[in-house]
């Protein structure tokens, strides 16, 4: 087991240099226009002592513009092990630092979206596999298709426009409102709350399907299996058989399913970031990537090249811990 | 699972009836091939028909429907609207006008020293050497002389020195001489003025010549063919000495003409015949706009309308009806509009019989560009499944036959491409293709190139599994023996059985395809204007204008998104079933 987490670890670090470098192959094509508007904006500054072309000079070489692409990755990947990942251009911030201030809001509103999703999608799911070819079943699985079906952005702005435009419950945009600051703790802390509100709703509908469809499948399976026959032709309750017998057992697929939710609980909230201008690492990365903010970049790839690795590790080992019929060679 | 089929079917006919059948009865041949078992079990389900139907009205729709429209997705609708619209500016005048006599010309020196001399109530200057007098008519209102030196005399000596190129009679001398003994510094002879002017002991004797009149007063002839008379220095002359002189009428060239001037010193000129040939104002009325005639009955009503402050009046037009004019006052200027017809783009008109979804914000059919933005959306999800299957077929086939190192270096290379975040990846080559300013056709391709690089791994993994599993079975055994080649082997007796499962891959993964291009066209990374998707035309949804004010443009493209891609969900869900029976769902 010990080795074979070295070895995934090892190639997971590989997959993650490569993938950089790609995402860094690619996004040299930028032009260097951006370097040239923050010399000129420095160059102008009363207290600057360099001339616009000094300036021009150091920015390029401070990002390894002046060398080739090879070059130039492998000096970044110098400072990125080391934690420095250059300031943003966007921001004017350190990325670490512009990282550290926008992930929370981020976390807070998968990690609400996640405990919503699990307490609707695993009961339904578990519904539907108990009804199969019932009504409730077709029911709960057009409901799932639809969820599937509907691109985020459009859920959205659907949203926004039944219960901001036409009902006025909730503000379009932000994470704050206009007397924020005017608020005490738990004034504030309501305030965001309910600035998340639609935002998670969009993310759980859109995430619902996925994992009760997936739920259902697994606890299908479980149901057809001869131990359920066995615990009801000695006469248990279905509800214990439901609940004890299988549930327990297809929480192991589920729980290897929940590992691979953790990458996308940091990319996957992008455009609803986006949509609702929450100021997490989804919306502020779109910002600095769409005006070419090279190091911010290729910092959130990074982050979730990472990401992805570790969900892939996380999701072997839990498996083993949950099941220990699995032993991994 | 095929061969498993067949044996159903002919196990469930009743073995009592085989016995009497002949070898080639018709009935015992009649057996379904494994393809139409798999099309009977799909139309059996309800919900993949409802599938097929959304997408087959979708494919009418856009394919079809682009044909019978009458529009084309880049026709820019417009109409005639009636806005106030600007007709004519009037203001004080300032400036002196020039009317110069025939053949005359002043410079601009000239005319700076003449605003300069009369701003300081000075009636003579210097202008490139030459000295010029301003002789007053009236207020703001001066003849301008030009002052040519003929020679120079000494006063002491009656010494003459004569200019080139002229010269001087004796009568002029005699004359010259008579005037500087008596000291006049103006004298007549022959008919032509002259002027003398004293520097020390030297007197310049100067011939005076009339260039023309500088004046405030705006004088517009009435009608197109007495604007030459009315604006020759003739006319002018004896006009504005009317004019300032209180006179009632005035001579030019024999033909008498009556002034009529009102109390806020505007002017109407009538001709012998009475009819109103000019009219003399301080006010500059100007047209405000192109193509703009401006009458000079709306000149003289503006110019009472200047002067009595009113903010609106009516003038007769060419036709004889009213029409009416506003002012407003900006600073010292005055404007006028009036109602006038004006071409406008209908942005974001509400849907009506000839625009059944209305207007964008470019004036552009709705339906007809989401029928044209159909196509691409719809293509974009076949060019790409097509290209993922390609990919991945080969790469997960190789990768499952061969086994051992090839299949370790091509899944590292799957899980290179896996591990790629597509969102980020994708905003990154949506801001090098804007940095570098790609048509918006070649945006289509890098779009779907995007989507298939960051996508075929899936396919690649389907593949390599199944064909690790069917690698195993007998019948591939058997092509061993039989010394069948390799690419044979893989591609028509491996690859073939992977087929069900990639057909409801491909089917499920074009729904996923279509949200992907509609997400990224919506965040502008994606189509670009001209063209259109379905994405694209939701994205006018960014402007919170069209948010809340304008749901019919981007509702709709949502509803074919979203009906596109449960038709695919659909499909693909029955093709699962009907391949695989025992699979559920």
């Amino acid at each position: 087991m010990g080795k074979y987490i070295i070895k995934r670890i090892l190639i997971g670090i590989v997959i993650v240099i490569s993938g950089a470098l790609v995402a860094y192959a690619v996004i040299r094509c930028l032009p260097t226009s951006f370097i040239e508007n923050l010399a000129r904006q420095r160059a102008s500054n009363p207290t600057s002592s360099k001339t616009y072309q000094e300036w021009v000079t150091q920015l390029t070489s401070v990002y390894g513009l002046d060398k080739g692409i090879l070059a130039g990755f492998v000096g970044w990947l110098g400072d990125a092990v080391r934690g420095d990942f250059g300031e943003s251009w966007e921001y004017g911030v350190p990325v670490v630092l512009k990282f550290k201030q926008v992930i929370g809001y981020t976390i807070i509103l998968n990690v609400i979206t996640l405990f919503v999703e699990l307490l609707i999608s695993i009961p339904l799911g578990i519904i539907a596999a108990k009804n199969q070819y019932k009504k409730s079943d077709y029911a709960i699985t057009v409901f799932a298709l639809m969820g599937i079906s509907l691109p985020t952005f459009f859920l959205a702005i659907l949203l926004k426009y039944v219960f901001c435009v036409k009902l006025g419950w909730f503000d379009m945009y932000g994470v704050t409102g206009r007397y924020y600051n005017q608020l005490d703790t738990i004034g504030k802390m309501l305030d965001i709350g309910h600035h998340l509100v639609l935002p998670v709703i969009t993310l759980t509908m859109l995430s619902i399907g996925g994992l009760m469809r997936y739920t259902r499948t697994n606890m299908l399976e479980v149901l057809n299996a001869d131990y359920i026959r066995t615990a009801r032709a000695k006469g248990l309750p279905e509800k214990k058989v439901i609940n004890k017998h299988a549930f327990r057992n297809t929480l192991i697929p589920l729980v290897s399913y929940m590992s691979y939710l953790i990458p996308s609980m940091f990319t996957g909230s992008l455009i609803t970031e986006t949509v609702y201008q929450i100021p997490g690492i989804g919306y502020i990365s779109y910002l600095a990537t769409t005006k070419g903010d090279i190091p911010f970049a290729m910092f959130y790839l990074t982050f979730t090249l990472i990401l992805t690795q570790v969900s892939l590790l996380l999701a072997d080992i839990m498996y083993a811990v949950v099941d220990p019929r699995v032993r991994i060679n | 699972m095929k061969e498993e089929n067949k044996t159903n079917n002919i196990q469930a006919s009743p073995s009592a009836e085989e016995k009497e059948m002949a070898l080639d009865d018709a009935r015992r041949v009649k057996v379904l091939s494994p393809g139409m078992l798999v099309a009977k079990r799909f139309f059996r389900n309800k919900l993949a028909i409802i599938g097929l139907v959304i997408l087959v009205v979708l494919f009418l729709f856009a394919f079809i429907g682009g044909l019978i429209t009458p529009y084309s997705q880049t026709q820019v609708f417009k109409g005639m609207d009636m806005i106030q619209k600007d007709y004519a500016a009037a203001v004080y005048n300032s400036e002196l006008r020039y009317t110069m006599k025939e053949g005359e010309t002043l410079s601009g020196s000239a005319k700076s020293q003449i605003a300069l001399a009369t701003s300081k109530g000075n009636d003579t200057f210097e202008a490139d050497g030459a000295g010029y007098t301003l002789i007053p008519i009236g207020e703001d209102s001066y003849q301008i002389t030009k002052l040519d030196a003929i020679c120079t005399v000494l006063t002491s000596s009656k010494a003459m020195q004569v200019k080139e190129g002229e010269t001087i009679s004796d009568g002029l001398k005699s004359a010259i001489n008579a005037a500087l003994d008596a000291g006049q510094s103006q004298f007549s002879y022959g008919g032509v003025d002259y002027e003398v002017r004293m520097t020390g002991k030297k007197a310049e004797i100067c011939k005076s010549v009339t260039l023309g009149i500088a004046s405030k007063l705006v004088i517009d002839a009435y009608s197109a063919d007495s604007e030459a008379l009315v604006n020759s220095y003739d006319f002018r002359l004896e006009c504005e000495k009317a004019y300032h002189n209180n006179k009632t009428s005035f001579t030019v060239d024999g033909e008498k003409y009556t002034l009529e001037t009102d109390e806020d010193g505007d002017a109407i000129v009538y001709d012998a015949a009475g009819e109103a040939f000019a009219a003399a104002s301080h006010i500059i009325v100007n047209p405000n706009g192109q193509g703009i005639n401006l009458s000079i009955e709306f000149k003289m009503a503006a110019r009472d309308a200047v002067e009595a402050r009113t903010s609106s009046f009516t003038v007769p037009d060419a036709s004889g009806s009213e029409v009416e004019y506003k002012m407003n006052v900006v600073n010292s200027n005055f404007y006028f509009t009036t109602m006038g017809s004006s071409e406008l783009i209908r942005r974001f008109e509400a849907p009506s019989s000839s625009h059944w979804l209305g207007l964008d914000s470019n004036g552009m059919d709705v339906l007809t560009r989401l029928m044209y933005g159909g196509r691409i959306s719809l293509l974009v999800g076949f060019v790409v499944v097509f290209v993922e299957l390609f990919i991945g077929i080969i790469v997960g086939g190789v990768a499952g036959y061969f086994g051992k190192i090839v299949d370790n270096v091509l899944m590292r290379v799957v899980d290179l491409f896996n591990s790629i975040p597509f969102y980020p990846m994708a905003m990154i080559v949506g801001a090098v293709m804007d940095s570098l300013d790609i048509s918006s056709t070649a945006r289509i391709f890098a779009l779907m190139f995007v989507l298939a690089v960051l996508g075929w791994t899936n396919v690649a993994r389907t593949v390599r599994g199944q064909i690790l599993s069917l690698r195993e079975q007998e019948f591939m055994m058997a092509t061993e023996a039989t010394g069948i080649p390799v690419k044979r082997r893989i591609f028509r007796h491996l690859i073939p059985n992977v087929m069900p499962l990639l057909i409801v891959q491909a089917t499920m993964n074009l729904g996923s395809i279509i949200i992907t291009e509609a997400t990224l066209s919506f965040l502008g990374l994606g189509l670009k204007y001209p063209l259109a998707s379905w994405g694209s035309i939701i994205n006018a949804a960014n402007d919170i204008q069209v948010m809340t004010s304008y749901w019919y443009i981007w509702m709709p493209p949502g509803l074919l998104i979203l009906l596109a891609v449960l038709g695919f969900n659909f499909v693909g869900d029955g093709l699962r079933d009907a391949f695989d029976p025992k699979m559920k769902r």
